[in-house]
């Protein structure tokens, strides 16, 4: 096992400088280089833009930029006033070393950028996915115990649908019915918010929850769906195995044999997807959090896009990619914990 | 599962009667049977027909009254009715015809990245699968990395960069730039998909036979084990068209996507946001053919793996005979 650890730990080094490679190919794809887009939207004459290219380094061929973003700059002699002369030593770390650059649009660090954004979609996001689990592992065990049903027809039936639900114009829906329609009988108010984090100053639950409540219920939907068809389907292949028959035989209460026997198992393969899907969950940010105004990395990312931020949609990117690669290898490690009959060498 | 000479039934007392044995040759045809087992499905038949109503619809938006592009300042923000059946936009042009056109764009940039996903993945996957060794671990490693991208991040990225300007053979925000963005990061799955099918089929005495009599490795690739690997790849396939339509639109809602006045799901979605509380016909109409097309495929997509499933196969044939 800790062999089996170890070389997935080196593979997964190797992926992420592979990675590395492809993501610095694909943002220098823009024609004319990274800085293109800002020469535009901001009428900088050419020499300015040369000197500007000079200082950011990227008149450099692109391996060469690419081994500056990797280790930093801070060993080799730069042009600092870009008039063409190297004339001093740079002062960047290179994202090994924790440094991922400026922003281009704020020119602050961006990983400060990051920093301030990445709590709001955390607080966000795991409220959405601990509200889909708690509604989809009970519809997914009734589903499967109530084969056929009315219950399960419309179960299947709707989560069939809302996995067809794209978020984007399910939160348009929300806002519509919940924001425009439905009023608060009381105040003639909203009944709730369309967007943003909080509208009183101060930290007030109720407001905070009533902020929460659209982008949660358009983010949650879809993993609801996912979720409960996929425990249903796993519970449906255990439930008729003989060791289920063979405790009930024994006298075991049905109570018993489904939560104790039949549940345990068929939970290890969906706590596996969950690894494998944390990633996603934070990705679908990008539109619950455009809709919602809600400031987090989505709607960072998104602003990035529009504003052709290459440090920082990088920056993102990366993480990103790391994130993936460790969710699969957490994925598979707690499958082989989990699964005593899988065995890794 | 699929039986190589159908006309031979196996296990069969044929009696040599004619009909009795033009009766089990029908029965055990491949195409028959998953014919038979798909018409079951009720979502499928349903998934369908609706989809057929779509594709109709989109290619027969010529015949509409109204021009997809022309504004008509007097018509604006109209609510549905029966002139407009689906309302009109802010510059008066009628929704029902430009979400029909749209439909156009959203499908065919569907069946184009499915196009390119497959033309990218199953190649790779049947030479990893079929030659194994390093070249398969190179191109197994070259698939980990794909998969290890952020997809939908990458495709908004590179929605960004293309729109920005011309390169030597992609060219602005049209149908095959966007699925080309799409598909370049949707073949993973094929390759996978094929690749495991090749391990197993590559061992079978029939290709072993194959190669003993002189086939070429090209041969035996596309014509004895790649046909033999069809249904996971066709239902793969069928889904994968429904997530190339969600990131179509979710890119195009987002503005990276197709670029109006050409008329998309997505877009039209977007243009709609500014102002879908008073107005939200606007929003509700694109919206609802994304779902539909969306719930469609995926309801075709079960009714396949239905179909293609060989247990279940066998219990059709063991009907017949």
């Amino acid at each position: 096992m800790a062999t089996y650890v170890t070389r997935r730990l080196i593979q997964t080094i190797g992926l992420l400088f592979l990675l590395s490679i492809l993501l610095f190919g694909m943002v220098n794809l823009a024609p004319g280089g990274p800085l293109a887009g800002q020469g535009q939207s901001r009428h900088i004459a050419p020499e300015k833009a040369a000197i500007l290219k000079r200082q950011f380094g990227l008149d450099k061929p692109l391996p060469v930029q690419y081994v500056i973003w990797l280790t930093g700059n801070d060993w080799m002699k730069v042009d600092t006033n870009g008039d063409g002369v190297p004339d001093g030593i740079g002062t960047r770390k290179g994202i090994l070393r924790g440094d991922f650059g400026f922003s281009f649009r704020t020119r602050q660090p961006v990983l400060n950028e990051i920093n301030l954004r990445f709590p709001n979609t955390i607080y966000l996001m795991s409220i959405t996915f601990i509200i889909a689990l708690a509604l989809a592992i009970p519809i997914g065990i009734l589903s499967a115990t109530r084969q056929y049903s009315i219950f399960d027809i419309i179960a299947t039936t709707f989560s069939f649908a809302g996995q067809a639900l794209p978020e984007f114009w399910l939160g348009l829906i929300m806002i519509l019915v919940f924001y425009a329609w439905l009023k608060n009988p009381f105040t003639g108010a909203p009944l709730l918010p369309s967007g943003g984090m909080s509208s009183a100053d101060s930290f007030v639950l109720s407001d905070r929850i009533s902020h929460l409540i659209l982008p949660v219920a358009t983010g949650a939907l879809g993993w609801i769906a996912w979720y409960s068809r996929f425990l249903r389907s796993s519970l449906l292949e255990i439930l008729p195995l003989d060791y289920l028959r063979t405790a009930r035989a024994k006298g075991l209460p049905q109570r018993l044999v489904l939560y104790r026997h039949a549940l345990s198992n068929a939970m290890i393969p969906l706590v596996t997807l969950i690894a494998l899907d944390l990633p996603y969950i934070f990705m679908g940010a990008v539109f619950i959090e455009t809709i919602f105004a809600w400031p987090g990395m989505g709607r960072l990312y998104y602003q990035a896009a529009i504003d052709r931020d290459y440090p920082l949609l990088l920056a993102v990117l990366i993480i990103g990619a790391a994130f993936i690669i460790l969710s699969n290898l957490i994925a598979d490690v707690l499958y082989a914990f989990l699964d005593p009959r899988v065995r890794y060498e | 599962m699929t039986n190589q000479d159908s006309n031979i039934p196996l296990n069969i007392d044929v009696r040599g009667d004619p009909e009795y044995r033009q009766k089990t040759a029908e029965a055990l045809d491949p195409g028959n049977i998953l014919l038979k087992r798909f018409r079951r499905h009720p979502g499928a038949m349903i998934g369908m027909i609706v989809l057929s109503i779509l594709i109709v619809a989109s290619l027969f938006a010529f015949l509409s009254h109204y021009p997809v592009d022309q504004s008509d300042m007097s018509n604006r923000l109209q609510s549905p009715s029966i002139t407009h059946i689906m309302g009109t936009d802010a510059l008066g042009r009628d929704m029902l015809t430009r979400v029909l056109y749209g439909g156009r764009i959203s499908l065919s940039v569907g069946l184009i990245v499915v196009g390119i996903a497959l033309a990218i993945g199953v190649p790779i996957g049947a030479l990893a699968g079929y030659y194994g060794g390093q070249l398969d671990t190179t191109l197994m490693r070259l698939t980990d990395v794909f998969l290890s991208l952020p997809a939908f991040l990458v495709v908004i990225l590179l929605g960004a960069i293309i729109s920005e300007g011309t390169f030597p053979f992609l060219k602005g925000n049209s149908v095959w730039t966007i699925s080309f963005v799409i598909g370049i990061l949707s073949w993973m799955t094929f390759a996978r998909l094929v690749r495991a099918a090749f391990l197993t089929i590559r061992e079978l005495d029939y290709v072993t036979a194959a190669r003993s009599l002189g086939s070429s490795d090209l041969r035996i690739i596309v014509k004895h084990v790649l046909p033999n690997s069809i249904g996971p790849i066709i239902v793969e396939a069928t889904l994968e068209m429904g997530y190339a339509i969600v990131q179509e639109s979710g890119l195009s809602f987002l503005g990276f996507g197709i670029q109006p006045p050409t008329p998309s799901w997505g877009n039209l979605l977007s243009n709609a946001q500014e102002n879908f509380t008073k107005y939200p016909w606007l929003a509700i109409f694109p919206g609802i053919m994304i779902f539909l097309s969306i719930i469609s495929v995926n309801y075709i997509g079960d009714g396949l793996r239905d179909a293609f499933d060989p247990y279940k196969v066998l219990e059709t044939v063991g009907e017949y005979t």
